[in-house]
């Protein structure tokens, strides 16, 4: 099974992605990690204003078969929170890399470090 | 013939304190005065948007309502229904006798009273405190929290006011093993610690040089569970204790698989210094399900002076409550979950020594026995209590959910996991030859399915595979959201 990873963006072996618009940093999960997954119930994310550390824990993700942490690829103040999430878990599922984005972030570094597509393909593999 | 003993407290009868020297009565039913509960009105205690003039209840009559009840009952499936291996949770069968005892009037006595006219609630509680002290070699025993969890929550508690009283609060850590009961970490996070994950070895038990790795003067305990969740006998748990010990830190026995030690081996003796008893889990008191329950906690001599108060002992003239020295104070009303008590009471009294190690000996033999009967792979082993199969390449939640069609409870399914797809097997000392055989049956049946009968399982069940994911996104928390 092939998984959807697009090259526009940067990743983290803890199946974040992560993607620069416009100055800030917006964060999600892999399509490969909603599947391992599963059906997705419920977010929990940080309030707006946040401070996050790079590879701290930021919120909770949680799914019929499994809750999981979220991590921080880079360090930064939360710029934005996407709500819908709240109400609508399923997009993490439908849309992982659109509709079902996480965070945003007003970084404090480069996202140079962190993996790029073809090295998470790797991981996965 | 004449009968000329007093007469004794029956049913209801009134329930009488002394109030100084005048004995008060508690007035009946019959006695009180319908007027001087009041709602609505000027005057009445509750606003107006919150009482109303009529109620519409269903209007239905005894045949209908039995058969309600019936129907009902005919759609649940219980420990007096069948098997019910459901590992880790030790579903046992709570003999009626055990009711018996706690239906008796004197059993249930308000305990809001002097000592002096509690003698017989108090006798019980010491010597049930002392049966349970003996039973996992511990000094002292608390009998208040309510629950396991509680237990656990409470015996953290008291090693956390162990170590500020001895200068030592600025340890900050519990160390937890990866097989461990997710109420371990709850607690340790609870109770304001940073809980310290390690992982277990290749064979299942503790990694001594993980343990060795974690601990730090920085340890306040390690919660363990001894057998493990795999049903493992952790072998080297006098060396866990020297390394917990070595750093000043406390080993913390987590009660819950203490069914499979009865009379056998006991905690103390291995080193841990603080514990808490599940009664429905090593005894037999009803299970579950929200309702009461009672998790005493054990300590050794040193953290005695710490636990909840009150506490009961025995004085020349007669029992007594009594606030240990440094107590964390209360954890819940009275003296706990005082009928489960009386049945976890009754249960090891009429038990014995010899039967509590029967107990044991049967959960023991019953484990054993059911993994060599079934074809899945099962690894590790010999078992304490329970064991950890797995469905391989089936889907461990779809091979219990076609356990069901063949009549049985299915085990725990995808926990620990350190065993893939695990069905974690409990069968306890209750079953019989015969019914473990057909609970083996049932596993084989389910075995050699093919996932697509998995996948469409249960069909033979009142209620078929729940759309789990639309309960939790959309929960009916309510009759009223039913209707739409």
């Amino acid at each position: 099974m092939s998984f959807n990873i697009p090259d526009d963006r940067r990743y983290l072996e803890s199946h974040e992605w992560t993607e620069e618009r416009d100055g800030t940093v917006r964060v999600g999960i892999t399509d490969f990690a909603q599947d391992e997954l599963g059906d997705v119930v419920f977010v929990e994310l940080p309030d707006i204003g946040d401070d996050l550390d790079a590879e701290a824990a930021f919120g909770v993700v949680e799914s019929i078969k499994a809750v999981s942490d979220l991590y921080a690829p880079i360090g930064g103040e939360v710029t934005a929170i996407n709500e819908t999430l709240f109400d609508a878990p399923e997009l993490v599922n439908d849309d992982p890399y659109g509709e079902g984005w996480m965070i945003e972030l007003d970084a404090d570094g480069s996202l140079d470090d962190l993996l790029t597509p073809e090295e998470y393909e790797e991981q996965i593999e | 013939m004449t009968d000329d003993r007093e007469p004794t407290m029956t049913g209801y009868d009134q329930a009488r304190w002394i109030d100084g020297d005048e004995p008060r009565y508690e007035p009946l039913l019959s006695e009180k005065d319908e007027t001087t509960v009041e709602v609505g009105g000027d005057d009445g205690p509750l606003p107006d948007d919150l009482t109303r003039d009529d109620l519409t209840l269903p209007e239905l009559s005894e045949p209908e309502l039995a058969r309600h009840y019936t129907r009902l009952s005919q759609m649940n499936y219980g420990i007096e229904s069948g098997p019910y291996p459901l590992g880790s949770c030790t579903m046992k069968y709570n003999p009626k006798f055990t009711e018996d005892v706690a239906a008796l009037p004197g059993a249930a006595v308000h305990p809001d009273r002097p000592d002096g006219t509690l003698q017989g609630t108090l006798e019980l509680m010491a010597h049930l405190q002392d049966y349970l002290a003996r039973i996992g070699g511990m000094d002292e025993v608390s009998l208040q929290p309510p629950a396991g969890a509680a237990g656990e929550f409470v015996g953290i508690l008291v090693a956390k006011a162990y170590h500020e009283h001895n200068d030592e609060g600025h340890r900050s850590e519990v160390i937890v093993p990866d097989s461990a009961h997710g109420t371990n970490f709850a607690t340790a996070a609870l109770a304001g610690y940073d809980v310290i994950e390690v992982p277990s070895a290749e064979d299942g038990r503790v990694d001594l040089d993980a343990l060795e790795a974690a601990a730090s003067e920085d340890t306040a305990a390690f919660m363990l569970t001894n057998p493990n969740t795999l049903g493992l006998f952790e072998r080297n748990i006098e060396a866990v204790a020297e390394i917990v010990h070595g750093v000043g830190g406390l080993l913390y026995y987590d009660g819950a698989n203490l069914n499979a030690l009865l009379g056998r081996a006991r905690p103390g003796d291995m080193g841990f210094d603080v514990m808490h008893y599940n009664v429905h889990k090593t005894f037999a008191t009803p299970h579950g399900g929200g309702g009461p329950g009672a998790g005493p906690v054990g300590v050794v001599e040193k953290l005695a002076p710490f636990l909840p108060a009150p506490r009961v002992r025995e004085r020349d003239d007669g029992f007594e409550r009594f606030d240990p020295e440094y107590t964390i104070g209360k954890v819940h009303g009275f003296e706990g979950n005082w009928l489960v008590l009386v049945k976890a009471f009754a249960y090891i009294a009429r038990l014995g020594d010899d039967g509590l190690r029967d107990a044991s000996a049967k959960a023991v033999l019953n484990a054993n026995y059911l993994a060599e009967r079934i074809g899945y792979e099962v690894p590790h082993g010999p078992f304490h209590h329970e064991f950890v199969a797995s469905a391989g390449d089936q889907d461990a939640a779809d091979v219990a959910k076609r356990m069901l069609d063949y009549g049985v409870h299915p085990p725990t399914t995808k926990w620990p996991d350190i065993v893939s797809e695990a069905l974690m097997t409990e069968p306890t000392e209750i079953e019989s030859r015969d019914s473990l055989d057909d609970l083996a049956a049932a596993f084989e049946a389910v075995r050699e399915e093919d996932d697509e009968t998995l996948a469409a399982a249960p069909d033979r069940t009142t209620a078929r595979r729940i759309d789990q994911t639309e309960a939790a996104r959309n929960p009916r928390l309510s009759w009223h959201d039913l209707a739409d």
